[in-house]
C-alpha cells in the first residue's frame, strides 16, 4: 500500500475517480516488479544525463572540436600601404594580379588538353601538378594552381574558364613598383617561412601569409601591413561554406595599411641609378637639414619588379648567385676605408685639440717621413696650408696633424689620446650603427687601443697607425656614415639621423620615427671656426683641387675626393674611388657620398656623380649640353671590378659546359663525326659574354668561403652548382 | 488534433495527458528534423507544405498518423484482442516477404517499397503485434505463467520477428523484442533471468575490456573467494560446489571462446568494430569471417570503419553546452558533420541546439510519459491491457535509452529511431498506433478483455 501510495503522485486528480480497480489481478509481489521496472527506467535515465553533464559541461575539448570543424575563419587581409617620395610620387603601388585556383572535386568535365595548350604544359605535368595539389590541400579546397600569372596568360585563359569548371581565376594584391627605381631602399615582400614564423611568433602570422623581408617593407611591416580581418564562415563536412557565422557579429574588419612618405626624391634616384650602371659601389644624398633620405643608390641594382609575378623565384636565385651581390645594400651592408675623405675628420679633431691652427703650413717632399719610414706617400710635393692640404688632399699634412694629435703631452699615453680622437670622431656618427630606418646596417670601425695592443704589444705608438690619418688604417665606414659625415660639417656641428620615412599617414603610432626627430650633436669643443677651415678646404678641392673638374659655376660646393687602396686575399686590387661633399655652402641642401669599387680615383669616376646629382637636386635638371652628355659618359662607364669579371665569366663559361654537355648525346646521335670539343669557342660567342679574361688559375677560389676585406670585390660565398641564366649586362 | 465530434464513446476515458504528451514530442520531432534540414535563405511555409523535405514528408506522415489513430479509438476494444494472433500471424508475414519483395536501404533488406517513394518497414509496425499478441497469450486463462512452458512459448512469440530482423541484417530492431523479457518479468518471470542476463552482459563487456587471461584469472579468483567463504556450506551440500564449478566454467567458456566467436564468426565486421569502439577498442576485422569472405569474394576490401559518427555526434552534444546555441544556430547540425542526423542521431541536434538544459528537459518529457503508461498499465483490469502497456512502456524505454546511449557513446551504434522523433514514416504510425491501442484499451480499462 505504500506503493501505491507513493504511485499516487504521478496521478493527475483526474483519475482519481477510478478507485483501486486494478488491485483485483494483481499479487503484492508483482506491484513490488512495477517499482522495479520504474527503477530501471530512472537508473537508465540517470545514467544518460550523467553522461550529458559530462560530455556538455565538463568536457570542454567538444566546443572546440566543434569549432574546428565547422567554423572557419578566413583572413582578410588589407592593401599594404603605400610609399610616396618628397614629391608624393608612389614608389610602389599594389595591383591585382591573378591566380588559377583550382577545386579538384569540381573539376570533372574540364577539357585538360586545352587548359595544358593555354598553360603551355603537357599533360604529365598537369596531372603531377593536380596530385601535388590534392596532397597539399585536399579534394575538396581550392588551391592554387599556378600563382601570379602573366597579364598575357590572364587574358587568355580569362576568355576560356567556361571550358575549365573547376578553376577559377582570384585576385591577388602585389607589389608594383612604377619607377622600377630604389629596390633596395624599398626592399621586397615575400611569403614568411618556419623561421619567420619562430621569429615573430607574437605577432599573428601564419602559414602563406605575406611580410616585408627587406628595406622598409621590413623596418615599417607594421604600419604596412595593416591591420587583418577575420571573417567567420560556417563550413559543412565537407569544407564547404554555409553562410556566415553568427551573422559576421564575430567578424572583425581588415583596415588597410597606412602609406609611408619618403625623403626619397625618385628622380634623383632614378639619375643616380643611371649614372652607377656597370658600376659597383653606392650613393648616398642626405638633406643635412632634415637628415632624409634624398635618394640611396647601391649598384648593381635590380628591377624591384622583377621580384614580384611568377617568376619571382627564378630571378631571385639568379640574382643570388650572381657574382656582383645585386642583393647587397652596399650603402649601409658594407664597409669600406674612407680614404681621404677621411681627412676632414682629422682636420676637424686637429684644429679642435689645437695641434695645428688653420694657417699650420706643412711640407712635403714627397711622402711623410715623420715616422722615418716614408709612409704615406704624397702626390704633389709643396707646402701646404690646411686649405690646401684639403683641396690637394695632401697625405702628409694629415699624417703629420694625426700623429700630433695622438701624441699630446696632456693625455699621457696614444691609449688615452685615441679614445679622445674616437670620441669626437664617434660624435660624427662613426664607429657605431647610426640606426638608418633600413635593416641590416654595418657598424663601421674606429679601432680602439685595445686591439693596437693586441698586436702593437702595450708600448704602441702613433706611427704604428699612421694610416688612419688619410683613412686607409682599420678606420672604417658606412657610406651613410660617410654622408652623415658631409652633413655634419655642413650643419656645422649636427645632424639628424638619417632616414628614409619623413612622415606616416595618420601618425606615428608605433613611435617608430621617434629616433629621426632628434638632434645630435658634435662634441661641443668643436667651434664653428674649425668647421669654417674645413668647409674652405673643402670649397677649394672643387674649385681649384682635385675636385675642380666637375665644379658647378652657380653652386658652391664643398667636396672632398677620396683614393682608397685595397687588397683581395693579400692581392692589391685598384683602387675605390670616393667622394664625399654638401652644397650649396652657406645653405647646405644636399650631403652626398659616393663610391665605386675599383674604379681608380676619386677625382675620376666619384666626384662627377656626386656633381651631377647636386646640380640635379638643387637645380632640378642637369643643365646644358656639355654636363647632359657627361651623364650619358658617365653612365656608360664600365667600371665593374676585375675579379667580379672573371667570376661572371667562370659562371658563364660553366653554364655553358653543362650546356655543352647536356647537347653533347644529341650531337652524337645527329653525327657522330662532329667533334664536340670544336663546338666550344662557337658557343661562347653566342653566349654573348666577352671573353674579356681567360679563366687562370689566379682567380680567387670561390668554393672557399671569403671575407670581404677592406672592401674588396665582394664574391658569393659559395658556388652553386645550379646553372642559371645570366643577365646579359656584362 | 484530436478533435472532439461529441462523440462520447470516442473520447470517453481518454487519457488526454498521453495524448498532448504526444503531440509535444511529434512537434519537437519536426522541428529537429527542420533544424537539421534548414538552410538560410528557403521560404519554409513553401518548403513545410511542399512535401519534397524531410520534415515536409514527416508533416505528412503525421496526418496519415492521425487518420490511423482516429480509427483505432474508433475502433472497439475487442477487436485488438480478437485480433492479436491474427495481426501477429500478418506481421510475421510481412516479414517474410520482404525476403521477396525487400529493398535495400542502407545495407538491410527490411524495407518493402510502397511506391512514391515511400517504403514501409514491417519490423516496425511487428513491434506492436508481437505485443498484442505476448498480451493475448500471458491473458488467456489457461496460461499458468509460472510454468516453465508458458515462459518458452511467451518467449517464442515476443523472439520470432526478432530472429526474422537478424535475418534480414537489422540486428537493432532485433535487439528491441529483448525488451518484452522486462515485461515478462512483471508477469511473474523468475529474476534470475534478469540478473544472469544482466550478468552476462557484464560479462561481455569485461570479456572486451580486459585480456582473456587476466579475465580467467579473475573469475577464478571470484570462484575460489566464493568457495572459501561457503565452505561450510559446502560441507553440508555438494552440490553448491558443482554449482559454482559449472558457472565458473560457463563464465570463462563464454569469455574465451562464446564472445569472440560471436564477434568473429555472427556479426558483421562493421558491428564488432562498433562495439569494440564503444568500449575504446580497436577490432582487428582480419579475424572477421564475414570480412575475409567478402575479401574472398573479390568484392571490396573490407573497409576499416572508424568511429566517425560516435565522434561526431559527441561533438555536436558536447558543443551545445549548458544552454546550447539556440534553435538554428547549431554549427554541426547545419555542417552536416553528424550522418543520419535527421533519423538516428536527431537528439545530436537537439543536444547542439538547447544544451543539456533543453536536453533534461527532454528526457524529463519522455520519463514522464513511460511512467504515465507504467501507471496506466497498474489501473487496467485485464491482464490482456496491463501486458500491453507494459510492452509500450518497454518498447519505447529500450528504443529511447538505446538510441540516446548510442548517440552519447555509451551504446554502439545500431540503428533505431528515437520514438516520435526521428524522421521515418514506418517508426511514427508504428509509435503512433502503440500508443493509441494502448489509449483504446486504457479507454475500456474496467472492461475484461481476453
Amino acid at each position: 500500500m505504500v506503493v501505491l501510495a507513493t504511485k499516487r503522485q504521478f496521478c493527475s486528480s483526474k483519475d482519481s475517480y477510478f478507485p483501486y480497480l486494478h488491485q483485483f489481478n494483481m499479487s503484492v509481489i508483482n506491484q513490488r516488479r512495477s517499482v522495479v521496472i520504474q527503477i530501471i527506467f530512472g537508473a537508465v535515465f540517470f545514467i544518460i544525463v550523467a553522461q550529458l553533464v559530462h560530455l556538455q559541461v565538463f568536457s570542454s575539448k567538444y566546443k572546440i572540436e566543434a569549432a574546428n570543424n565547422a567554423i572557419y575563419a578566413k583572413r582578410i587581409y588589407p592593401d599594404r600601404g603605400i610609399i610616396f617620395d618628397r614629391k608624393k610620387k608612389a614608389l610602389l603601388e599594389n595591383t591585382i594580379m591573378f591566380d588559377l585556383v583550382v577545386t579538384p572535386s569540381e573539376t570533372k568535365g574540364t577539357d585538360t588538353l586545352a587548359l595544358c595548350d593555354l598553360l603551355g604544359i603537357d599533360t604529365a605535368a598537369f596531372r603531377k601538378k593536380m596530385v601535388e595539389v590534392i596532397i597539399k590541400n585536399g579534394r575538396v579546397r581550392p588551391s592554387v594552381f599556378e600563382p601570379l600569372l602573366s597579364a598575357e596568360m590572364y587574358a587568355k585563359l580569362n576568355e576560356n574558364m567556361y571550358k575549365f569548371p573547376g578553376f577559377v581565376l582570384s585576385e591577388r594584391s602585389v607589389r608594383n613598383y612604377p619607377f622600377n627605381a630604389a629596390a633596395h631602399v624599398l626592399g621586397y615582400i615575400a611569403e614568411v617561412d618556419t623561421s619567420f614564423l619562430r621569429r615573430h611568433k607574437e605577432e599573428g602570422y601564419e602559414m602563406g601569409d605575406y611580410a616585408g623581408m627587406t628595406g622598409l617593407e621590413r623596418t615599417y611591416e607594421k604600419v604596412l601591413m595593416g591591420r587583418r580581418g577575420v571573417k567567420r564562415y560556417i563550413r559543412d563536412n565537407r569544407s564547404r561554406i554555409q553562410g556566415s557565422y553568427e551573422n559576421g557579429l564575430y567578424d572583425t574588419t581588415a583596415i588597410a595599411g597606412k602609406n609611408l612618405y619618403a625623403s626619397l626624391d625618385v628622380e634623383l634616384q632614378q639619375l643616380g641609378e643611371k649614372l652607377m650602371t656597370n658600376k659597383v659601389g653606392s650613393i648616398v644624398a642626405i638633406d643635412p637639414k632634415t637628415g632624409g633620405i634624398l635618394c640611396m643608390v647601391s649598384a648593381p641594382n635590380y628591377n624591384p619588379n622583377s621580384l614580384t609575378g611568377n617568376q619571382r623565384r627564378k630571378h631571385f636565385s639568379e640574382m643570388y648567385l650572381d657574382p656582383r651581390l645585386p642583393l647587397l645594400n652596399r650603402t649601409l651592408g658594407t664597409m669600406y676605408s674612407p680614404g681621404s675623405t677621411f681627412k676632414t675628420v682629422v682636420g676637424i679633431i686637429g684644429l679642435t685639440e689645437g695641434v695645428i691652427s688653420k694657417s699650420t703650413a706643412i711640407s712635403c717632399g714627397g711622402a711623410f717621413w715623420g715616422c722615418g719610414n716614408g709612409r704615406p706617400k704624397c702626390l704633389d710635393r709643396g707646402t701646404f696650408s690646411l686649405v690646401n692640404a684639403i683641396a690637394h688632399s695632401d697625405n702628409t699634412y694629415f699624417a703629420t696633424v694625426y700623429k700630433r694629435t695622438l701624441d699630446q703631452d696632456k693625455y699621457g699615453s696614444p691609449d688615452s689620446s685615441l679614445k679622445v680622437f674616437n670620441n669626437y670622431a664617434s660624435s660624427f656618427g662613426l664607429g657605431s650603427r647610426l640606426g638608418v630606418d633600413i635593416p641590416s646596417e654595418k657598424r663601421g670601425n674606429l679601432p680602439v687601443s685595445s686591439y693596437y695592443q693586441k698586436i702593437f704589444g702595450k708600448k704602441w705608438y702613433s706611427c704604428n697607425i699612421i694610416s688612419n690619418a688619410i683613412g686607409q688604417g682599420e678606420v672604417q665606414t658606412s657610406l651613410v656614415q660617410l654622408a652623415n659625415v658631409m652633413a655634419t660639417i655642413a650643419n656645422k656641428g649636427w645632424y639628424y639621423t638619417p632616414h628614409l620615412i619623413d612622415s606616416i599617414e595618420g601618425g606615428d603610432t608605433y613611435d617608430l620615427l621617434k629616433p629621426y626627430r632628434q638632434k645630435h650633436y658634435t662634441s661641443a669643443n668643436v667651434a664653428d671656426s674649425v668647421f669654417e677651415a674645413v668647409q674652405d678646404g673643402m670649397q677649394a678641392v672643387m674649385e681649384y683641387g682635385t675636385g675642380a673638374a666637375v665644379k658647378i659655376p652657380d653652386v658652391v660646393i664643398c667636396g672632398k675626393t677620396g683614393t682608397v687602396e685595397n687588397y683581395y686575399r693579400g692581392e692589391k686590387q685598384k683602387d675605390h674611388a670616393f667622394f664625399g661633399g654638401f652644397a650649396p655652402r652657406n645653405n647646405p641642401k644636399i650631403a652626398i657620398a659616393v663610391m665605386c669599387e675599383n674604379a681608380g680615383f676619386g677625382a675620376q669616376s666619384a666626384a662627377p656623380i656626386a656633381s651631377l646629382l647636386i646640380e640635379k637636386y638643387l637645380k632640378d635638371s642637369v643643365r646644358g649640353k656639355q654636363r647632359q652628355a657627361l651623364v650619358e659618359e658617365v653612365a656608360k662607364r664600365d667600371l665593374l671590378p676585375k675579379l667580379m669579371r672573371i667570376a661572371l665569366a667562370k659562371q658563364d663559361s660553366i653554364r655553358q659546359a653543362k650546356l655543352n654537355a647536356e647537347l653533347l648525346p644529341k650531337n652524337k646521335e645527329v653525327a657522330d663525326t662532329v667533334d664536340t670539343e670544336e663546338e666550344r669557342p662557337d658557343s661562347v660567342i653566342k653566349s654573348n659574354v666577352k671573353p674579356i679574361l681567360p679563366v687562370k688559375t689566379s682567380i680567387p677560389d670561390s668554393s672557399k668561403p671569403n671575407k670581404p676585406v677592406k672592401g674588396a670585390a665582394v664574391l658569393p660565398s659559395k658556388e652553386k652548382k645550379t646553372v642559371i641564366k645570366k643577365q646579359n649586362k656584362v | 488534433m484530436m478533435q472532439n465530434r461529441n462523440n462520447n464513446s470516442l473520447s470517453q476515458g481518454i487519457d488526454w495527458l498521453i495524448v498532448w504528451l504526444y503531440a509535444i514530442l511529434v512537434c519537437i520531432g519536426i522541428l529537429c528534423i527542420f533544424m537539421v534540414e534548414y538552410r538560410p535563405g528557403i521560404d519554409v511555409f513553401q518548403s513545410f507544405i511542399g512535401g519534397k523535405t524531410n520534415y515536409s514528408k514527416q508533416l505528412i506522415f503525421e496526418g496519415v498518423c492521425i487518420v490511423a489513430a482516429t480509427f483505432i479509438l474508433l475502433a472497439d476494444s475487442k477487436l485488438f484482442t480478437a485480433l492479436a494472433n491474427l495481426m501477429y500471424a500478418f506481421g510475421i508475414l510481412l516479414m517474410l516477404s520482404t525476403f521477396v519483395l525487400g529493398k535495400n536501404i542502407n545495407g538491410s533488406k527490411s524495407w518493402i517499397p510502397l511506391g512514391g517513394g515511400f517504403n514501409l518497414q514491417p519490423a516496425e509496425m511487428c513491434k506492436m503485434f508481437a505485443a498484442l499478441a505476448l498480451a493475448k497469450y500471458l491473458a488467456m486463462q489457461e496460461t499458468d505463467f509460472r510454468n516453465l512452458k508458458s515462459q518458452l512459448i511467451a518467449g517464442a512469440i515476443a523472439l520470432g520477428p526478432a530472429v526474422l530482423s537478424i535475418l534480414q541484417n537489422e540486428t537493432g530492431l532485433a535487439l528491441v523484442y529483448f525488451s518484452f523479457f522486462i515485461v515478462m518479468y512483471r508477469e511473474g518471470l523468475p529474476p534470475a533471468l534478469l540478473i544472469i542476463g544482466f550478468s552476462f552482459g557484464v560479462l561481455v563487456v569485461a570479456t572486451l575490456l580486459l585480456e582473456p587471461n587476466v579475465l580467467a584469472v579473475i573469475l577464478t579468483v571470484i570462484a575460489a573467494i566464493t568457495i572459501y567463504a561457503l565452505k561450510k556450506q559446502i560441507k553440508r551440500q555438494k552440490g553448491i560446489l558443482y554449482m559454482i564449478v559449472i558457472i565458473w566454467t560457463v563464465c570463462v567458456g563464454i569469455q574465451r571462446f562464446a564472445v569472440p566467436y560471436i564477434f568473429n564468426n555472427v556479426f558483421q565486421c562493421y558491428q564488432s568494430t562498433r562495439i569494440y569502439s564503444m568500449v575504446g577498442k580497436e577490432y582487428d576485422c582480419s579475424n572477421n569471417k564475414s570480412a575475409i569472405k567478402r575479401i574472398n569474394d573479390k568484392e571490396k576490401a573490407a573497409k576499416k570503419p572508424d568511429d566517425y559518427n560516435v565522434r561526431q555526434s559527441k561533438i555536436a552534444i558536447g558543443s551545445g553546452g549548458l544552454y546550447g546555441k539556440g534553435f538554428l544556430k547549431g554549427t554541426q547540425t547545419r555542417g552536416k558533420y553528424v550522418p543520419e542526423q535527421h533519423t538516428d542521431f536527431i537528439f545530436t541536434s537537439l543536444g547542439e541546439a538547447f544544451g543539456l538544459a533543453g536536453c533534461l528537459a527532454f528526457l524529463a518529457l519522455y520519463l514522464f510519459l513511460l511512467f504515465r503508461i507504467i501507471r496506466m498499465a497498474e489501473r487496467q483490469r485485464s491482464t490482456f491491457s496491463r501486458v500491453y502497456a507494459y510492452s509500450v512502456a518497454c518498447i519505447m524505454f529500450f528504443h529511447i535509452s538505446v538510441n540516446v546511449c548510442m548517440t552519447i557513446g555509451l551504446f554502439p551504434i545500431i540503428g533505431i529511431p528515437l520514438p516520435l522523433i526521428s524522421y521515418g514514416g514506418s517508426s511514427l504510425l508504428s509509435f503512433t498506433m502503440l500508443l493509441f491501442v494502448l489509449l483504446r484499451l486504457d479507454a475500456d480499462r474496467q472492461m475484461v478483455l481476453r
